[in-house]
């Protein structure tokens, strides 16, 4: 399959575009791989991909119920950034980034991974003091961080209400400069293209309606296009995971599903640089390529399959971005739509071996799927190929909740609607 | 979404807090097994379909209500006093709004 | 009287002059004008250019589904862009500037995009832009150069940066019956639903209520159509039952019914009336909903069928019937149904020529020849237009033989004169409600439309909404629609009478003309109907996918005119019925909604100010107040010239050697009553709550579940039956409905009733070696002796006449008071603790004293409480009772909680003599360049008078284990590196003997 370039285009252009193949195969399944993955989603494909490019494992499936990234790769605001405060979360994220960074060329293909910054607001001393306390821990594992005061501030945001009147004023921010957005869809196309590529075949349309056991081992699975063996299965379908594991009888996991409505505006000449972040509520914005403000906020907050939100919420949210940015108010709102988040306990992941013989696992992504795709998929095959965790992914194991060696972002607890 | 409250009628879903899965059996306090522990504070059946769960009338009577709804469509089938035996409410078609 | 305003009147005043401005040109329009009408009365058909190619642009529709004739709307420094031309009524002193052009609307150099063409089709942007991959630009640095350059042509309008200085407002509305749409079948259903006796809501997006028929032409039991539903709306407005929503674009259909609007109140004038709000947000509360949306007329896509000039046959039967302006002289149809026909006639009618009409089909029906033959210009059948001709306006088309059985074209192109094409591809009926309310629509072959779905909640379709496209089907559904939506009571009346009823007939199957050039499927994205093939060939086929990758449907107007045809053309390219590709389910909103609307109230006012009793006072003192989440608390009582650690340390000084007070009153505070109260506390504490005293109260620990500390605070037992429950300002909230989930859900058989006090008490502490002298000057009716207020005792007082609490408690180290009055009285109280302590020296202190106090004497607060950390991390074990289980005491063995690298709480002493930074972190050994190997934070800092040294509380790996040991902070954000000394987190006074002296 051709190279994507400015000389392929070109050449392409001349011809009327009607050179052009499929960025990825529609193949028809085969009775057995090496390794099925369920979801097609960023972190099923990534999987995929790393699985061919890493571990020089191609025989492999992805099997996905709708169409190809249907699910939260394409349901997100973009946000990729790697400014956690616990050790464990930043090395995940910043091996994440490390991948963003070189992503496009990786899989020649342009994700648009735009590392414009992202800058969360404090509000209070203890807010910043909590911000700098998350920044010194990033760059003691090695990222990067800068504290910010109001007049720097207002200088890169034109807009923000820095004034000392404001209900929340802003005292200072944390940027990390390197995090930015990337175009959602294309990460999920780019993979699939870069998978497929390498071999893999991607089922679309093929929902797994059950399991292939032999005793306790899962050696296949059941799908709406037929049954499938593989060596080796692999879950990574986020939101769903809850329904896909009830069909290998695990009716338990540390896992609620929830809707995170998302939002974005009509578009609008430029007026935000980076990503910013609101502390006197919850609020994220920024400003796509288009032009459009993307947006969001807080789960609606209740257990939910619908990728649906209700008003509350949308009211909410809107008013925490006039809060920031009051000249907005006569910006319009274009779309919102809803994104079903797998909300963990601890509000960290998990990518293991197991629960079963012959599974891998990986969900718990609560906000933070998007930025992780690289990483997710990138260990988790490896996790896959090796039958053992990297060292990396080692702590997010499923048991850990059990054992109480928590991965606790946010410090809320077993309240997943708060992570 | 409108949630009937059995001493307070219908009511718009803002004046609740969602007090999460109603389907776990806290242990007895002085069990001490730790498993059964785990599986209560942890362990989430996150049922896709009609699904038992606790709300909080926070702006409203403050009385905690298990409801069955579906996390597919939303619809509520069931509403009682988490306490139980008071009354319990199965909301008409009607002044629920959802088609019957 | 302006050229392009044809001889029938419409349904603008043109007694009233309207005059306003468009890019800086001075122009005049009549009462009743929209934007769009007022510009193509002046001749004035370029309004804007495209997103991506920078193509001249005109007016496509009359309504809410306009793709390109966007504007923005200037109000002194206020800026409101991408409006469309066709719903913004003019008003007087209207200023209007064109948008995405530069330098000027009719020299765009954005233009030169289009120069590039086919390289920078669907999607090309995937494929370039990467870079190198090594040198100064890998990485990401070369994209972000081009991206630069890309986000400056992208966007439409500005946005502005000053705030709005509109307001809005929100209003709840409960209904049996909300009718959205004011058409024949709209006006209908109100009639019928109100004249059952329902509460009727009736919506209607535009500014006039009657949809089609204030521009169909038809009769209506033998009035004019408009004439019809003027008196209609006459009759309506008039019922107590009915509530007439002008302006009101019903924009959401959520869960159980609920239904959001924007009514747009004052944007069509200069200046909101006494009290009006710019915008009205609707949150709607319906028993049934009639959704009478109508449908929207779907264009052809055909080369130049952008070009401004060209026009949907229906919008421009509106622009003539409805507003009295023809939008050419010599008009030309383009069709593949009968619809377009009417159009002309009205045109036709109105002063304008016909030259032609060209439609795909082979058969017209009667009523159409009759049409076509009576308006004049060729009737050219199997025909299609295959291009428009002209700069920035149509000046002709060419026209080609077209064969519909293999929708081949046929002979030669030729050029019939033209000034304007109107066109008509069929309609599509407005589904996105019923959609968003929860099922997917299906295609209906012989409509060549999407119907609306079975209804996934209560709402009943009626009119062209369900596809039924006349006005004599739309009257009688909305009437069976009304009564049915009233629980069937009122009485059927008869179904008006259509008289002169337009013709309409099904559309052949026909979206896209096969002819070279540019052909335009979503006019504001610029995708063509070439994209949308690319992205066949590409192999993005799903319907999600389509859209994604060409951004079809994805403009502000979100595909109203293009979804269907771009689907139609996918799955041509695909060989199969639009049925099997489907449709993007419609999501919120239907037409975009200003966002100041969705905030409404809130707008400037996010949240509550909670304010402490004595907060005026505070102010009036010079405190300087701190947000502290939804309260206010002083910071330090500064004096001039003072700095803000100078503040804190006078204040801390003069707590530990005379006395302090401190405003108390955010404490959370909870009633805690019943015979069982003892009990519960004793569930919820981690430490002994039965066996305390009444009169006496007692320093508790809550954790959560997890067995991880959630929230600290004393009780006091007031009676045997009856505590009152302290917690932190930050957790008031929380413990409260931890405590009445467990008292409603799992411990039912409790008899406990618990009441937020919060607000009901005025909290004041006095702190420091006087504190007691000074209480003592000011408390009548108990002593407060050693004797009779030990250390966690309580006593009933008064204090100036006011009843009093006091409890012996410390939160600072020094012997101290906590006075608790009622609310009202708290100022009261105040003045006199601080007139009683003026003889000695005692002064306010702020949340840094008390701060600094705190962490002299190693109490933890919410930093150290930080959800994550373990009673045992902050050497809190004592306080884990043995007796009794607790919630969390099963939890607190698993060895994640008990394993040795755990954070733990310890103190710090900096060893340059230089203030220490909360959130800087702790390392063993220091690496400016490059920092690592953290082994914990610190939480909390301050200059301690008592020590004469910079401290802080840490949590640090191992805890403990480090007392007397060196480190370092190592906080590379704000380059502050330097020695400290680990010691116990207790600074002062260990023993506590001030507390309890």
């Amino acid at each position: 399959m051709a190279e994507y370039s400015a000389f392929s285009i070109l050449k392409n252009a001349i011809s009327g575009n009607r050179d052009w193949k499929p960025a990825w195969r529609k193949p028809d399944p085969k009775p057995s791989y090496d390794v099925v993955v369920i979801g097609g989603g960023g972190h099923g494909l990534s999987t995929a991909y790393y699985l061919a490019k890493e571990h020089g494992i191609t025989n492999v499936a992805v099997v996905e119920k709708g169409y190809l990234g249907s699910g939260n790769v394409g349901r997100n605001t973009t946000i990729v950034r790697s400014n956690y405060l616990l050790p464990e979360n930043i090395r995940f994220y910043e091996h994440s980034m490390k991948l963003w960074e070189n992503l496009s060329h990786d899989l020649n293909y342009n994700v648009m991974f735009s590392q414009r910054g992202i800058l969360n607001l404090a509000h209070t001393p203890g807010q910043f003091d909590d911000y700098a306390r998350r920044g010194n821990a990033m760059r003691h594992e090695g990222g990067d961080a800068e504290l910010l005061y109001p007049d720097q501030i207002a200088r890169l945001y034109p807009g923000l209400d820095v004034s000392p009147k404001a209900r929340f004023p802003v005292v200072g921010g944390l940027l990390q400069p390197r995090a930015g957005t990337a175009r959602h869809d294309a990460v999920a196309w780019g993979y699939a293209r870069g998978a497929d590529r390498r071999g893999v075949d991607i089922l679309e349309n093929c929902e797994v309606i059950g399991f292939l056991r032999e005793g306790d081992r899962i050696v296949g699975v059941q799908t709406t296009r037929g049954d499938i063996r593989a060596r080796k299965v692999a879950v990574a379908a986020a939101g769903s995971t809850g329904r896909v594991l009830k069909l290998a009888g695990i009716d338990n996991l540390p896992i609620e599903s929830h809707v995170l409505q998302a939002f974005v505006s009509e578009s609008l000449k430029p007026i935000l640089p980076g990503v910013i972040t609101w502390g006197g509520g919850h609020l994220y914005v920024s400003q796509s390529d288009k032009g459009g403000l993307v947006f969001g906020g807080d789960l609606d907050g209740y257990n939910t399959y619908a990728q649906r939100g209700n008003l509350p919420l949308v009211e909410e949210v809107m008013s925490e971005l006039l809060a920031m940015f009051p000249g907005f108010a006569k910006v319009r709102l274009l779309r919102s739509w809803g994104g079903v988040m797998d909300m963990s306990m601890d509000g960290s992941p998990i990518i293991t071996t197991g629960p079963l013989p012959g599974m891998y696992l990986n969900c718990g992504w609560c906000y933070g799927g998007f930025k992780a795709t690289p990483a997710s998929g990138w260990l988790f095959a490896w996790t896959i190929a090796k039958n053992a965790p990297h060292e990396i992914n080692a702590p997010f194991t499923l048991d850990r909740f059990h054992r109480g060696i928590l991965i606790d972002e946010k410090g809320q607890g077993a309240t997943p609607k708060l992570h | 979404m409108l949630i009937t409250c059995p001493y307070c009628g219908p009511r718009d879903v803002s004046e609740f807090s969602y007090q999460g899965d109603g389907n776990r059996t806290r242990p007895d306090p002085a069990s001490t097994d730790q498993a059964a522990w785990n599986a209560y504070v942890y362990d989430r059946i996150n049922t896709a379909g009609d699904h038992k769960e606790i709300w909080q009338h926070s702006g409203g009577c403050r009385s905690h209500l298990a409801v069955t709804r579906s996390t597919l469509t939303h619809k509520i089938s069931h509403v009682a006093f988490a306490r139980g035996g008071l009354a319990s409410v199965r909301p008409a078609g009607r002044d629920h709004g959802d088609h019957a | 009287m302006s050229p392009r305003r044809g001889n029938t009147a419409g349904r603008v005043d043109r007694t009233r002059t309207i005059r306003f401005s468009f890019d800086g040109k001075s122009l005049t329009g009549h009462a009743g004008d929209t934007l769009a009408s007022a510009l193509l009365a002046n001749g004035i058909s370029l309004v804007a250019r495209s997103f991506k190619y920078h193509r001249p642009r005109g007016v496509l529709t009359a309504g809410i589904d306009e793709p390109s004739a966007l504007v923005t709307v200037l109000k002194g420094e206020e800026r409101e862009p991408n409006v469309p031309a066709t719903m913004l009524e003019i008003y007087d002193g209207l200023v209007v500037v064109s948008q995405n052009r530069f330098p000027s609307l009719a020299v765009d150099v954005g233009a030169v995009n289009g120069l590039a063409g086919k390289a920078i089709s669907a999607g090309f942007y995937y494929k370039t832009f990467m870079g190198p991959v090594i040198g100064p630009l890998k990485g990401t640095r070369f994209w972000m150069v081009c991206e630069h350059f890309i986000r400056r042509a992208a966007g439409l309008g500005s946005a502005g940066t000053a705030p709005d200085s509109s307001r809005y407002e929100r209003m709840y509305a409960f209904c049996d019956v909300l009718v959205v749409g004011s058409g024949p079948a709209g006006l209908m259903a109100a009639k019928a639903a109100s004249e059952g006796g329902a509460r009727v809501i009736l919506a209607e997006l535009d500014s006039r209520f009657g949809g089609s028929a204030n521009w169909s032409g038809e009769t209506i039991d033998s009035l004019p159509a408009a004439d019809w539903a003027a008196d209609t709306v006459r009759d309506l407005s008039g019922r107590e039952n009915v509530r007439l929503l002008p302006r009101t674009t019903v924009w959401g259909y959520y869960d159980s019914n609920g239904l959001a609007a924007l009514e747009r109140v004052t944007d069509h004038k200069e200046k909101p009336g006494k009290g009006e709000p710019r915008h009205r947000h609707w949150s709607i509360r319906a028993g049934t909903v009639v959704l009478a949306t109508g449908a929207f007329e779907r264009p052809l896509v055909f080369p130049g069928n952008d070009r401004p000039g060209v026009m949907l046959a229906s919008a421009a039967q509106r622009y003539a019937a409805e507003f009295g302006v023809l939008p050419g002289e010599k008009i030309a149809v383009f069709a593949n149904n009968d619809g377009a026909y009417a159009a002309a006639k009205t045109l036709r009618d109105s002063g304008a020529a016909i030259t032609a009409i060209v439609d795909v089909r082979a058969d017209i029906s009667a009523e159409a020849r009759a049409i076509a033959s009576a308006v004049g210009g060729h009737l050219l059948l199997r025909h299609a237009v295959v291009a428009t001709e002209g700069g920035k306006h149509v000046s002709g088309i060419k026209v080609q033989g077209f064969d519909l059985a293999s929708r081949r074209l046929t002979g030669e192109a030729r050029h019939l004169d033209a000034d304007c094409l109107i066109v008509s591809g069929g309609w599509s009926p407005v589904i996105h409600l019923a959609s968003q309310a929860g099922a997917a629509p299906k295609w209906d072959e012989t409509l060549q439309a999407f119907l609306p779905p079975e209804p996934a909640q209560n709402w009943i379709g009626a009119g062209s909404f369900n596809g039924r496209f006349t006005t004599a089907e739309a009257l009688a559904e909305g009437l069976s629609a009304g009564l049915r939506a009233a629980g069937g009571n009122g009485h059927p009346e008869a179904v008006p009478e259509v008289e002169h009823a337009a013709p309409f007939s099904e559309p052949a199957p026909v979206f896209e003309i096969p002819a070279k050039g540019k052909a335009f499927v979503d006019l504001q994205h610029d995708v063509t109907a070439e994209d949308v093939r690319l992205a066949h060939r590409e192999g993005f086929i799903s319907v999600e996918h389509l859209k994604r990758y060409t951004t079809l449907g994805m403009a502000t107007d979100q595909g109203k005119t293009s979804n269907v045809p771009g689907l139609a053309i996918m799955a041509d390219a695909l060989g199969k019925p639009v049925a099997e590709v489907g449709t993007t389910r419609f999501r919120p909103p239907f037409a975009s909604v200003s966002i100041g609307a969705l905030a409404a109230e809130r707008y400037g006012d996010i949240k509550p100010e909670r304010l402490t009793p004595m907060h005026d006072w505070h102010v009036a003192q010079g405190a300087k107040m701190y947000a502290a989440g939804l309260w206010y608390r002083p910071q330090i009582y500064g004096k001039p010239g003072e700095t803000v650690e100078q503040a804190y340390v006078r204040e801390t000084k003069t707590v530990r050697e005379i006395a302090g007070i401190v405003d108390v009153s955010t404490l959370g505070k909870i009633a805690v009553q019943g015979p069982d109260a003892a009990t519960l506390l004793d569930r919820v504490y981690t430490n002994m709550f039965s066996t305390l005293a009444v009169n006496k109260a007692r320093y508790g620990l809550m954790l959560r579940e997890e067995g991880i500390a959630f929230d600290d605070g004393t009780t006091w037992r007031l009676g045997e039956h009856d505590f009152l429950m302290t917690t932190t300002t930050a957790n008031a909230g929380k413990v409260m409905q931890h405590l009445e989930y467990y008292l409603d859900v799992v411990w039912p058989d409790l008899k406990v009733h618990v009441t937020s006090v919060t607000d009901q008490w005025a909290g004041a502490a006095i702190a420091g070696p006087k504190a007691r002298e000074i209480l003592a000057t000011c408390v009548t009716g108990t002593a407060v002796d050693n004797a009779t207020l030990p250390f966690m005792g309580i006593v009933s007082g008064e204090i100036a006449g006011v009843p009093v609490k006091i409890c012996r408690l410390s939160f600072s180290g020094e012997m101290a008071f906590e006075v608790y009055c009622g609310a009202g009285h708290g100022t009261h109280v105040w003045e006199a603790l601080v007139e009683a302590g003026k003889p000695f020296g005692m002064v306010p202190y702020g949340l840094e004293a008390l701060g600094t106090l705190r962490i002299e004497k190693g109490h933890v607060t919410g930093a150290e409480i930080d959800g994550r950390t373990t009673a045992s991390d902050l050497h809190l074990d004592w306080m884990l009772s043995k007796k009794k289980p607790f919630i969390g005491s099963n939890m607190l063995g698993r060895e994640g909680l008990v394993a040795g690298d755990r954070l733990r709480l310890v103190g710090l002493i900096s060893l340059d003599n230089r203030p220490l930074n909360g959130g800087a972190h702790i390392v063993e050994q220091v690496d400016e360049a490059n920092p690592r190997h953290s082994i914990g934070h610190i939480t909390a800092v301050c200059y301690s008078p008592a020590l004469g040294k910079y401290i802080g509380l840490a949590l640090v790996k191992g805890g403990k284990s480090r007392h007397g040991t060196r480190a370092f902070i190592s906080d590379p954000l704000r380059k502050r590196f330097g020695p400290v000394e680990i010691v116990s987190h207790h600074f002062f006074d260990p023993e506590g003997s001030r507390m309890h002296g």
